[in-house]
């Protein structure tokens, strides 16, 4: 990048100062980048593109006619290709927590409470072009908890900083984390099979739906608090489920309480792809290397993304981090070019399908006047294994600039890079608890 | 190495008709034609055919222009051919897709938990040949694996090497014994109540390698003194375990060591100063900080895979081990949950994009891996008498984009169609 009388804020030094989220100010001066092959996911290719950004937000994106407004600050990204910042819709990172053992049913407990901002594990987000970021409880229960959707901006001291909702207190800030399958099977109080498994999330929405329905609302009930906001569509379920016939089951109960739902991993969800399609249903895929790693799983296909898209359900790539890596998430559109998915719909499944899985849609997700100014800026084709992340930005202000040495190692990695708290092993065990009798020893929690 | 992009063809797979009536070829009976040939020994050939024989070896190697395909031979072309690729370290065939180490169907014997020194397994007892994954790896170009014993015990137990391919361990097999898997560290104390700690590991694996050697002297010294020599006239009872140290000590199998941090790379540094055997390290997270010390002991590292969670690791390790000089090869290695295993073609793409480039990236799985295993007289290059083992892509190898599309084991087409 080359700017002219532009230099990085002091802020990206570090987690730590700086005041979060500086008031988008009006006579903050626009940011112009031009050059670029842009690559709007709104709307088609822009050779040699401009992008004009003020105060946080997008004020225009355009050909190289584009004027350049007075007072801007220009940069040039010629040979470079501009992507809107990837929505990773479902990650672990921030060594997050959610339900203990005391329930299979814990809707009531929030990620937004655990997470750690300063965790190593946000720098391969930043690596990787995350702009936003759905960070969950894990698949051990039933419900395990709220998610929490998270904009990585600059300068953050609390997760507060963070936030796409204005006050945690008041809003919906993320969504509900629902399971079924294999790993939310355990000992009681868990459900031992599928059906009690169904009965059990039944039971609860069948409470929820009740107290709505009670004339004075009820006593408080944290629970079912939760569950009205999923009933009334404000929260959206992020369901993992892998068989065929838990994929059905989420399916079902959809259609028995009205939720907004997204199928979360569906690995075998290519078995289904014309009833999910019917039902409109989108799903979140997690790409793996290979089939297995326990029962529920055996049938991965890398075909799936083009099977879902000429199905015509909405298709996005997660990270699931920390079972893939954050910094490769782009690859997950790559694979699935390879394997027959068009090179638009994998690009949308990394940007603006994962934002409308969030409902952040309005938002953020695409290149367009009046979305937020989250952009990532590539080496090259954004499919490619030579290319890099060079600059990651939220908001309009830098967030991972490749440039930087003390950056760039969190795109390489090495010595002491990426340090594992003991909070963050914990969390990990935890959030594999359910997966342990599968996954016996998970040597790489150590 | 630079392949031309584009090429959007796919399906360059082309079978070409067999004559009818004609007389099965005796001297060829396959041909493939690339655009760009990567023999790895040597530069790479722009339009070039190799040509197997009957026998399932390279019989020729050259330029399209003077290749005589015999008549009857099936001819298959593609945008860029390589050997077939050599997994340096795998424990496919022993762990599976399942990932269960319990109940009707159990897919994990890459590690025995009884003891933790247990040298006399043998990996053709419980490779399967048929598992999920092996089919897997080769419709990715891996043709040789060296798969076995795992991670996890002091030693867990023998390593062979196998083509990926065959009903069978006998059929598969190259090599039946090529290591023993050691593995240093607290990852051990993990699967054993005893070594609870990382030195207590090292005593125990050098007592074992110290009574081996007793045992090895005292039978050749029995051997010297005669038939007779014997206390009860016949002869001791075998001790497998201690055979197979013993093979380790006299250099016939090798010792490879998992050894991930400084600490547990200059402890095995130090285990084969002690006793001489033929080291080669095995994960070697944190070599980029002690490239001289392994440089100079002459140990060929089998580096993690690039996108392995190990502590410390790097995606630049392999370029550095590269510029040091120090003979290397990318392995798949062992992963506990997810995936099952890595696809070989993926791990060496991250190594090549970062600093170890095309070139170096294709021999850290071909001819690099394979003569660290010491296979290279059959695998790992495009050479006349060697294995027709090859891969066809349909583009650059390393891209994600680009596609398998045939591979070729002793020259039986063993996958076809584009993946």
């Amino acid at each position: 990048m080359v700017s002219h009388g532009f230099q990085l804020p002091a802020f990206v030094t570090a987690l730590a100062v700086l005041s979060p989220a500086l008031p988008a100010a009006a006579q903050e001066a626009a940011h112009v980048f031009r050059g670029a092959r842009i690559l709007p996911i709104a709307g088609p290719p822009l050779e040699s593109g401009v992008l004009i950004v003020r105060g946080g937000a997008i004020v225009a994106v355009g050909g190289p006619d584009l004027p350049t407004p007075r007072g801007a600050v220009e940069h040039d990204l010629s040979g470079r290709v501009l992507l809107p910042g990837l929505v990773d819709s479902h990650s672990h990172v921030g060594a997050v927590s959610g339900g203990d053992d005391s329930s299979p049913l814990q809707p009531d407990v929030r990620a937004l409470d655990a997470i750690d901002i300063a965790s190593d594990s946000f720098w391969r987000a930043r690596a990787g072009g995350i702009t936003t970021v759905n960070v969950m409880p894990g698949s051990g229960h039933l419900m395990s908890g709220q998610t929490v959707h998270l904009k990585l901006r600059a300068g953050a001291r609390t997760i507060e900083d963070w936030l796409l909702c204005d006050d945690p207190l008041t809003d919906v800030c993320g969504g509900l984390k629902m399971a079924n399958g294999t790993n939310s099977l355990r000992e009681p109080p868990f459900p031992g099979t599928r059906a009690r498994s169904a009965a059990l999330v039944r039971g609860l929405y069948h409470e929820a739906r009740a107290r709505m329905a009670a004339p004075d609302g009820g006593d408080r009930d944290l629970r079912l608090e939760a569950l009205a906001e999923v009933l009334a569509g404000d929260r959206i379920v992020q369901h993992h489920t892998h068989r065929h016939n838990d994929i059905a089951t989420v399916l079902r109960l959809r259609e028995e309480f009205g939720f907004r739902v997204v199928i979360q991993h569906g690995t075998e969800a290519w078995k289904l792809a014309d009833e999910i399609a019917a039902a409109g249903v989108p799903v979140s895929v997690t790409v793996i290397d290979a089939p297995g790693g326990k029962e529920e799983t055996l049938d991965w296909s890398p075909r799936i993304g083009a099977i879902l898209e000429q199905a015509g359900v909405d298709v996005a790539f997660n990270t699931d981090d920390y079972i893939t890596d954050s910094r490769l998430l782009l690859r997950a559109a790559a694979l699935a070019v390879r394997n027959g998915m068009s090179r638009a719909g994998a690009l949308e499944a990394l940007t603006l399908a994962p934002a409308r899985m969030l409902g952040l849609d309005e938002r953020i997700g695409s290149l367009e006047a009046g979305k937020d100014a989250d952009f990532v800026v590539l080496s090259g084709d954004p499919l490619s294994v030579y290319t890099t992340v060079e600059q990651t930005w939220v908001e309009g202000r830098p967030i991972y600039d490749r440039s930087r040495p003390e950056h760039r190692r969190y795109a390489v990695g090495g010595y002491g890079v990426y340090r594992r708290t003991a909070a963050e092993q914990q969390a990990l065990r935890r959030l594999l608890a359910g997966e342990a009798q599968w996954a016996q020893g998970v040597q790489w929690v150590q | 190495m630079t392949d031309r992009p584009g090429r959007a063809v796919c399906p360059l797979l082309i079978a070409a008709a067999v004559l009818a009536g004609a007389p099965a070829a005796v001297s060829a009976q396959l041909a493939v034609r690339a655009e760009r040939l990567h023999t790895v020994s040597g530069p790479p050939l722009d339009s070039a055919v190799v040509i197997a024989g009957a026998d399932g070896r390279i019989a020729w190697v050259g330029p399209a222009a003077e290749a005589d395909v015999p008549a009857g031979a099936e001819v298959l072309e593609a945008a860029v051919v390589t050997p077939g690729l050599v997994d340096a370290h795998s424990v496919v065939g022993l762990a599976g897709a399942l990932n269960s180490r319990a109940g009707p169907v159990r897919d994990q014997d890459q590690l025995e938990r009884s003891s933790p020194i247990q040298p006399e397994l043998r990996a053709i007892d419980a490779y399967d040949a048929a598992e999920t994954l092996v089919a897997w790896v080769r419709s990715y170009g891996v043709t040789t694996i060296h798969t076995g014993h795992g991670p996890g015990a002091l030693i867990s137990g023998q390593t062979m090497i196998a083509k990926t391919r065959g009903r069978t361990a006998e059929e598969a097999v190259v090599t039946p014994a090529r290591m023993l898997a050691a593995t240093l560290g607290r990852a051990v104390s993990a699967n054993f109540e005893s070594p609870g700690t990382a030195a207590k590991g090292v005593a125990m694996l050098r007592a074992a390698l110290i009574e081996a050697r007793a045992r090895a002297e005292r039978a050749q010294a029995g051997a010297d003194a005669g038939e007779g020599g014997g206390e009860s006239g016949s002869p001791p009872a075998r001790d497998l375990a201690a055979e197979a140290l013993g093979r380790v000590l006299a250099g016939e199998l090798a010792l490879l060591v998992t050894a991930n941090t400084v600490t547990e790379l200059a402890a095995a540094l130090r285990l084969q100063r002690e006793f001489g055997f033929d080291l080669v390290l095995d994960g070697a997270a944190e070599s980029y900080r002690l490239l001289d010390e392994i440089r100079a002991a002459g140990a060929p590292v089998v580096l993690h895979p690039p996108l392995s969670r190990v502590r410390n690791g790097s995606f630049e390790t392999a370029a550095r081990l590269a510029d040091a000089g120090i003979p290397f090869a990318i392995q798949t290695g062992f992963e506990d949950y997810v995936p099952k295993t890595r696809v070989l073609l993926w791990e060496a793409a991250i190594a090549a994009a970062n600093g170890l480039g095309r070139r170096r990236a294709l021999e850290a799985v071909t001819l690099n891996a394979a003569r660290i295993l010491g296979v290279d007289g059959r695998v790992g290059s495009l050479e006349v008498g060697k294995d027709a083992d090859l891969v066809l892509f349909d583009g650059d190898p390393f891209e994600y984009t680009s596609h398998v599309c045939g591979v070729v084991i002793e020259a039986q087409v063993v996958a076809r169609g584009c993946r």
